[in-house]
């Protein structure tokens, strides 16, 4: 019997979870008033409720362990402090942004208790810490006022913490990108990437003249380098792209966009040649089955994963995404896709793109040029780095070894991650405030 | 919403370019998924390395395989304790082809290729509701594939107790008819003769898929392609060559002779092609640029993966170059010399030959279809391309056609079909005199689709004499029903 109770709720969550996606595009619609606009936050919230409702019974019918329902109650308790919490402290807040980003971390929960309960109430934890931290940065921006001045402090800070990884860090896959303080593994990139935005905003607002750029440039660049002599490809790439965007939004000059990406391609083709782990990943992605002993076997189990899993996926516990090795961390999207379906990863993946919009949206509607490069940047990162992971595990690009933001396991993704959307909403906040101010208009919340 | 706003104005368009960019590339990997689920997933599940296969055993009864004409070549019997079995109906006639599947010793093809959705079930929901709550396997996919059993059974009878191959396929679709190879086994009792057939004593291999891995010389039937290297090479001249066949041709210390010292007398390109002249067309490699002559064969599938769909193949090999030795060279023009073909190749480029130039994938699985026979999943007939022209292929047409009128094959003159082919008789092995005999051919009638067929009988002498028959008597059955 317990077999149609999981086909029942697999259909279920993926109807579910469909109408959800829609609505997070539905609400962009212009001709939708505020009153309206509420309601489908309002049942956002039903639908977000159901799901994790629904995934949770289906975990306990197949482990019949009680510490789940406790489990599942707790994050019910944090979710709901979340989303009245931004209710009551910050009225302007997106809701869209907020649901978004709780439904993705409810989804990391779910997927993360089906492969390992102890790593899911170790993220748990890690989300309940950055999320009361997270509480305060919209307050902190609002106030430190001369966080613009701090550009070189940023920098600064951000070229030692990546430098003491590379010399001093413990090499993971290939790739040196953590290290550890206390027994907590911290990952300086995932922290970086937020300063860097800063620093190159910081930079680029005021004035773009030749000098500034180049300036700029080098700065920027000696980021990308250390993070290619770390060997952290997936990073190097995000850092590279973010300043790329911002650079060329700063200039309006084309110019140093398509420069860039040329150069860029002369990069990565030197870089293909200098070291063999970029070969290697590069030849598991044109032919993994021709390497599946070696190099190709994990994206080969990815494929094999999202194959088996077809449109409609084999249900919660009936497949085996624990072949994918480090599956909850860069893989965790194949696991998705394997056991949740087809649809419900296409799904994710434009629940993913509405928060990229919803960023950029900010960003153009923000008056402050700091602010609004900040906003593109922090946009921009999260952005890339969903393309990057999801585009990797799916072998439409090369796999470049990141996480999928709010989803995957691992605490300094999540904390960078929720600082990214706390700092964003801060921004939304600032703009809506100072928008009421000087006109009374309908705006996109 | 963001009109008015002097100071946004203009930095705003450059962030509808990222904008736009951005949702492109979540466009593209969205699109990509899709495109991967839809076409590209079946590669990769059905991959052996892939272990949730084996899961899906436990909640589904393995489907059958049926041939194009309805019969069941494999069915997976429950007895009365619920033990399952894995039976096929014809023994050793389709063993090859349909192959195994043993839970000891793996799988092989049909049972392999097809592992996957042999093993799906996509009875309706109902059926499956049923299925769940009183805890019976639900009944898996069946496979049907493109072959027919009284083209199987009349070629398996043909060959008799000859080691060899006979493969026949449609040349317009690429539908393999019949996949004969000899020495066979029993896939019924493979397990318990597995360790037998494994150790191989009499040096058998009856594992292997003559007809698709078999690497042979080709013989007098890789005129077909000294003849368009020859065409290509002289495309204004060819119907002026002539040479005068003594017998025996000498260049330098080599010398070689015709099939069994017989004189041609006065040939040209035409009668050397019928009459398989040996000494004309060792003339004729002696005058092509040995990389030219590569490049043709290469360009008809030489020295890479056949483009077949699910089905197991071997590369044939080519290996002329410019420091070749003339006495290579004269081998190769008449197809001893270092080549090796499957006869499956040999068949895609016969068939491509009937089909104008135009060369279609083989493949060997129609479709699948739930238990209650609706259709699962059509695979349709692909085209890889042309490998030579309309204009080469009909050239080939009318000089295979010869072959049979006046030439080799004239066992298959005045039918009720049209056919075209050659033979061969291949020298294998240090011994002089021993020869595979070959031929590869296709037939015409204007009310059916077209059939190719090669045939191959391992040291069974004159192509005419031994291959040429069982050829015959594919294309007679095909015709008659």
């Amino acid at each position: 019997m317990g077999n149609i109770f999981g086909e029942i709720s697999k259909y279920l969550m993926i109807v579910l979870f469909a109408i959800y996606t829609y609505s997070g595009f539905a609400v962009f619609r212009k001709k939708y008033n505020k009153e309206r606009r509420e309601n489908i936050f309002w049942k956002q919230n039903i639908l977000m409720a159901l799901i994790h409702l629904d995934a949770f019974l289906l975990i306990y019918d197949e482990t019949g362990n009680l510490a789940v329902l406790l489990f599942y109650g707790t994050q019910v308790i944090f979710f709901v402090i979340i989303i009245s919490a931004y209710g009551l402290l910050y009225k302007k807040a997106s809701r869209l942004l907020v649901n978004n980003m709780c439904m993705l971390m409810a989804i990391g929960f779910i997927i993360l208790t089906r492969l390992s309960i102890d790593k899911a109430v170790r993220q748990f934890t890690i989300a309940v810490a950055a999320m009361i931290f997270g509480l305060f940065i919209p307050f902190i921006i609002e106030k430190v006022w001369f966080i613009r001045k701090m550009t070189w402090l940023f920098a600064a800070a951000g070229l030692c913490a990546l430098g003491v990884v590379t010399v001093l860090g413990a090499a993971s896959y290939g790739a040196k990108l953590s290290y550890t303080v206390a027994g907590i593994s911290i990952q300086p990139s995932e922290f970086v990437k937020i300063i860097f935005v800063f620093f190159v905003a910081g930079m680029l607002y005021q004035s773009c003249d030749f000098k500034q750029v180049v300036i700029t440039s080098i700065v920027a660049a000696a980021h990308v380098i250390v993070l290619v002599a770390s060997k952290d490809l997936g990073g190097a790439l995000i850092f590279f792209v973010v300043y790329l965007v911002m650079l060329y939004v700063a200039t309006a000059q084309p110019l140093y966009f398509i420069g860039g990406l040329f150069c860029g391609s002369a990069a990565s083709v030197l870089a293909y040649k200098l070291f063999a782990h970029v070969r290697v990943r590069v030849v598991a992605w044109q032919d993994p089955l021709s390497v599946i002993d070696n190099e190709g076997y994990q994206i080969c189990q990815s494929l094999f994963a999202i194959g088996t899993g077809g449109w409609f996926g084999v249900g919660l516990y009936q497949g085996m995404p624990d072949k994918i090795p480090v599956v909850e961390r860069d893989f965790v999207f194949s696991a998705i896709s394997e056991e949740l379906g087809g649809i419900f990863a296409l799904c994710l993946i434009m629940v993913c793109m509405s928060c990229f919009l919803m960023f950029l949206n900010i960003a153009m509607q923000l008056k402050d040029r700091y602010y609004k490069l900040v906003a593109l940047g922090l946009g921009t990162t999260y952005g890339f780095q969903v393309f990057l992971t999801i585009g990797g595990v799916i072998k439409f690009i090369p796999s470049t070894g990141v996480t999928l933001p709010l989803v995957s396991y691992g605490g300094s993704s999540l904390l960078s991650t929720i600082i990214i959307f706390s700092i964003i909403q801060g921004l939304y906040i600032l703009r809506e405030q100072r928008g009421d101010r000087h006109e009374k208009k309908q705006n996109l919340r | 919403m963001k009109k008015n706003r002097t100071s946004g104005k203009n930095i705003n368009r450059e962030f509808s370019v990222i904008t736009y960019t951005f949702i492109g590339l979540f466009l593209c990997i969205m699109g990509y998924f899709a495109y991967f689920q839809v076409f590209k997933s079946e590669d990769f599940i059905n991959n052996t390395y892939n272990s949730r296969q084996e899961t899906f055993a436990e909640t589904v009864l393995r489907g059958r395989i049926l041939s194009s004409d309805g019969e069941v070549l494999a069915e997976t019997k429950v007895d009365a304790k619920g033990n399952e079995s894995r039976v096929y109906p014809y023994d050793n006639m389709f063993s090859h082809i349909v192959g195994y599947s043993t839970e000891k010793y793996g799988r092989a093809g049909i049972e392999s290729w097809a592992n996957f959705n042999l093993l799906r079930s996509n009875t309706n929901f109902i059926e499956k509701t049923v299925d769940e709550v009183t805890e019976e396997k639900s009944e898996g996919d069946n496979v049907v594939t493109t072959l027919n059993t009284q083209l199987q059974e009349i070629s398996y009878r043909a060959l008799g107790d000859y080691k060899g191959a006979v493969i026949a396929m449609e040349p317009s679709t690429g539908k393999i008819l019949s996949v004969v190879s000899k020495p066979d086994f029993n896939p019924n009792t493979i397990a318990e003769n597995w360790d037998r057939i494994v150790e191989d004593e009499k040096e058998e291999s009856a594992l292997v898929n003559r007809a698709t891995q078999g690497l042979y010389p080709p013989g007098s039937t890789f005129k077909i392609l000294t003849t368009l290297a020859y065409v290509r090479e002289n495309p204004l001249s060819y119907n002026d060559y002539s040479y005068t066949c003594t017998g025996s041709i000498q260049e330098g210390s080599n010398k070689l002779s015709c099939f069994s010292g017989e004189v041609h007398g006065n040939v040209d390109l035409k009668q050397s092609f019928s009459e398989s002249c040996n000494t004309s067309f060792a003339n004729m490699g002696l005058t092509i640029d040995s990389l030219d002559f590569a490049k043709t064969c290469e360009g008809m599938l030489f020295n890479q993966a056949l483009p077949v769909v699910k089905l197991d193949s071997s590369k044939s090999s080519f290996v002329l170059n410019d420091n070749s030795p003339a006495s290579e060279i004269m081998e190769t023009a008449i197809g001893q010399g270092q080549t090796l073909v499957t006869p499956l190749h040999m068949l895609m480029i016969t068939s491509a030959i009937a089909n104008d130039g135009v060369l279609m994938k083989p493949y060997v699985i129609d479709h699948t279809e739930n238990a209650d026979g609706m259709v699962v999943k059509n695979y349709r007939p692909s085209t890889y391309g042309s490998i030579m022209t309309s204009d080469e292929a009909s050239l080939m047409q009318e000089y295979m056609s010869e072959v049979v009128s006046s030439g080799t094959g004239t066992k298959l003159k005045d039918m009720s079909y049209s056919a075209a082919g050659k033979t061969g008789s291949a020298e294998y092995g240090k011994v002089k005199g021993e020869s595979h005999a070959w031929f590869v051919g296709y037939a015409h009638r204007d009310d059916k689709e077209d059939i190719a067929v090669a045939v191959i009988v391992e040291g069974a002498g004159i192509g005419s004499t031994y291959a040429v028959p069982i050829a015959k008597e594919v294309f007679d059955t095909y015709f008659r029903y």
